[in-house]
């Protein structure tokens, strides 16, 4: 005695088209609830993985700064591990920050696999020209090193990083920070540090990041003559790293660090923050559309129980003529299933268009910047997922009136009819 | 006492239906007994009509004999099977082959053919290509009469027509025991006639045990055998006929 998929199929659409509107509705709620899932689904990671994919573009994916995570103990601690120590009258020690003699360090970061590391020293000095003032950050760079971690020399508008080795004191400048001083190409500006030296330096590239704030703040020249500047001979403040492999980022930044002792950071702990709130906007994304799906499913539920009380006629009529309880559960089951499924595949449908739809609005950040297309991604994941949290839905809703009616005892309602 | 129960047993191996001190109660805060101590033994090929005034709990043994209903003491054998010891899908294999059942309302399914309605039992129980069950289920159509009606559904139907669909549908499965309850209650006086010959060929032409309530006295007195119940007991048999 096979199971007779076939009548119980027919059974169910018999009982379904009895009642489209009804149906129709149910299959909406379902078709509504996958198709904003996966609209949602795509948008959020389509917008998260191209924010990360900036970040990863831009930004070094591994920094290795000349601060330590903990604070060095004191030698008495050291002495008495775990002891309770009072010290009274501790005076800090006048220390210069600084990561000491980088070579050797940027070799062994360089050794690694995969790995591309530059240094600077960062420092905030005072350009003048023409009688104006501006203090910006300078930052000293090796343009052999630098052009392999970081995509300054593709934002230059003039010049390139290797001018800086054509003049005897070249900068490069942030393109507001020379609208600024009204400096142009072949200006030659004199530079002032803190501790007091001054250069006189030639313009010799402009750089435009897209970033005003940043522009308008930064300029850059060789370390060797920024250590001089600042009077921080064969010292740099950070060593960033490029990788190949970009998800690697923090397993290399706890080996960097624990190698070589200062602190390094990876891109993901660099921006902590912000793949925090992704995270957030991700569960109350996922939990709207779960609110749409659990509604969709009360309408499955709704109509599969209208009809096993409707057909509990039917029920005991197929159980009198010798139907057993399964066949009963497997039909309105199915009923539920058949609903889940086809708003299943709609919601395919609505979820596409709206992918295409959203793809197709543009947004405009900032004023006069360009407008930036929604960045949604199209996954079979998302696919699959929101079928599977339909179907069960859908499974659930079925399952629970199709079990009452197969509990359902014929003689009562064969009594009840006569 | 012990003679008699001796001699129910010693038929029990031919017997297509036995029901042993058979009682049925309802539980509730006050108990009901639908039947009460039924002794039955009914031969195969026999044309049983069971009589009795309304309330007397016909139905009651019918649904018990058909597995639907289960008794509360007593014990019931089909085709010489102890039935108390078949579980639910059990029984329901046994009524999807062994047994045929007529409603007083018709009980066809609203939504299907005449044609349909004869299908659903035969493809429950076979795994044979659509197209031989539907041969079988016209020919059962034809014996009975209502070829003709086959594509119309139960609600385009006259009651005489609707019970000789409900009568092809509890046949399909070519079953040896049929049980029919009330079948005639809500028909003219031509189609009950009618209704209950063919019941009456049933057993006579095919062999099948027939057990028919009535509560008509000339229908019953065409049967082979007439039981009479009263408050659930058995307090007249014209005893075995075959
Ligand atoms: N679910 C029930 N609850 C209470 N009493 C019932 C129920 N079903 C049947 N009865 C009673 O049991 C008795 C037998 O009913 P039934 O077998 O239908 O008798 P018949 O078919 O001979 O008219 C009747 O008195 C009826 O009222
Ligand atoms: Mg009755």
């Amino acid at each position: 005695m096979a199971f007779p998929w076939r009548l119980i199929v027919g059974i169910a659409f018999t009982h379904i088209r009895g009642r489209t509107r009804q149906t129709a509705l149910s299959i909406l709620g379902v078709a509504t609830g996958v198709g904003f899932a996966i609209a949602m689904a795509g948008l959020m990671e389509g917008s998260q993985s191209d924010f990360i994919s900036r970040i990863v573009d831009s930004t070094p994916h591994v920094v290795v700064k000349d601060e330590f995570r903990d604070p060095p103990l004191q030698p008495v601690a050291r002495r008495h591990a775990g002891a309770a120590i009072a010290l009274r009258g501790v005076k800090p020690k006048e220390e210069l920050r600084g990561i000491r003699n980088p070579r050797p360090k940027l070799a062994a970061l360089d050794a690694l696999p995969g790995v591309a590391a530059a240094p600077i020293l960062r420092g905030q000095v005072v350009l003048r020209y023409g009688g104006k003032e501006v203090a910006a950050s300078l930052i000293g760079i090796e343009p052999k090193r630098e052009r392999r971690v970081s995509q300054v020399e593709s934002d230059m508008i003039a010049g390139t990083l290797d001018s800086l080795y054509g003049a005897a004191n070249g900068i490069i400048l942030g393109r507001s920070l020379a609208r600024k001083l009204a400096a142009e190409m072949g200006s030659t500006l004199s530079v002032t540090s803190p501790a007091g030296v001054m250069l006189k330096m030639k313009v010799v590239g402009l750089v435009d990041s897209g970033i005003v704030s940043l522009d308008e703040g930064t300029s850059y020249a060789l370390l060797k003559k920024v250590q001089v500047l600042l009077e921080r001979p064969n010292i740099v403040n950070e060593i960033r790293l490029r990788l190949d492999d970009v998800t690697a980022a923090r397993a290399i930044a706890h080996r960097v660090e624990t190698r070589i002792g200062y602190k390094s950071e990876s891109w993901e702990e660099a921006n902590e923050g912000i793949l925090e709130t992704f995270a957030i906007r991700n569960i109350i994304i996922y939990t709207v559309v779960s609110g749409i799906l659990i509604v969709a499913a009360f309408g499955i539920f709704n109509i599969v129980s209208t009809i096993t009380f409707e057909k509990a006629h039917d029920i005991a009529i197929l159980k009198s003529l010798g139907f057993r309880e399964s066949d009963i559960r497997a039909l309105f089951l199915f009923e539920g299933l058949l609903m889940g499924g086809v708003g299943t595949l709609l919601g395919w449908g609505l979820g596409y268009a709206l992918c295409r739809i959203l793809g197709t609005v543009h947004i405009q950040i900032r004023p006069g910047a360009e407008a930036m297309a929604l960045p949604v991604i199209y996954a079979p994941a998302h696919y699959l997922i929101a079928a599977a949290a339909a179907l069960s839905a859908a499974a659930i809703a079925g399952y629970l009136p199709a079990r009452r009616a197969a509990r359902l005892n014929p003689v009562d309602i064969i009594r009840g009819a006569t | 006492m012990g003679t008699p129960a001796r001699t129910v047993r010693a038929s029990e191996s031919t017997a297509a239906v036995v029901a042993e001190e058979v009682t049925r109660v309802l539980p509730g805060a006050v108990a009901t007994t639908l039947v009460e101590s039924v002794d039955l033994v009914i031969g195969a090929g026999e044309f049983v009509a069971i009589t009795g005034p309304s309330g007397s709990g016909k139905s009651s043994l019918l649904y018990l004999l058909g597995l639907l209903d289960r008794p509360t003491s007593g014990r019931i054998l089909l085709e010489g099977r102890d039935t108390g010891a078949f579980g639910r899908d059990e029984a329901a294999a046994f009524r999807l082959s062994r047994i045929g059942f007529v409603f007083q309302f018709h009980f066809l399914l609203p939504e299907f053919t005449v044609m349909e309605n004869v299908m659903i039992p035969l493809r429950r129980l076979s795994g044979r290509a659509h197209g031989r069950l539907a041969v079988r289920a016209q020919d059962i159509l034809e014996s009975l009469g209502i070829a003709a009606l086959r594509d119309r559904r139960p609600d385009q139907l006259s009651g005489g027509e609707r019970q000789r669909a409900a009568i092809a549908r509890a046949l399909a499965n070519d079953p040896p025991i049929v049980l029919a309850d009330e079948p005639t209650g809500n028909l003219d006086s031509h189609n009950a006639d009618l209704v209950f010959s063919i019941l009456g060929e049933l057993a006579a032409k095919e062999g099948r045990t027939v057990i028919a309530v009535t509560h008509d006295a000339a229908l019953a007195a065409r049967a082979g055998r007439r039981v009479g119940l009263v408050d659930g007991r058995i307090v007249a048999d014209s005893g075995p006929s075959v």
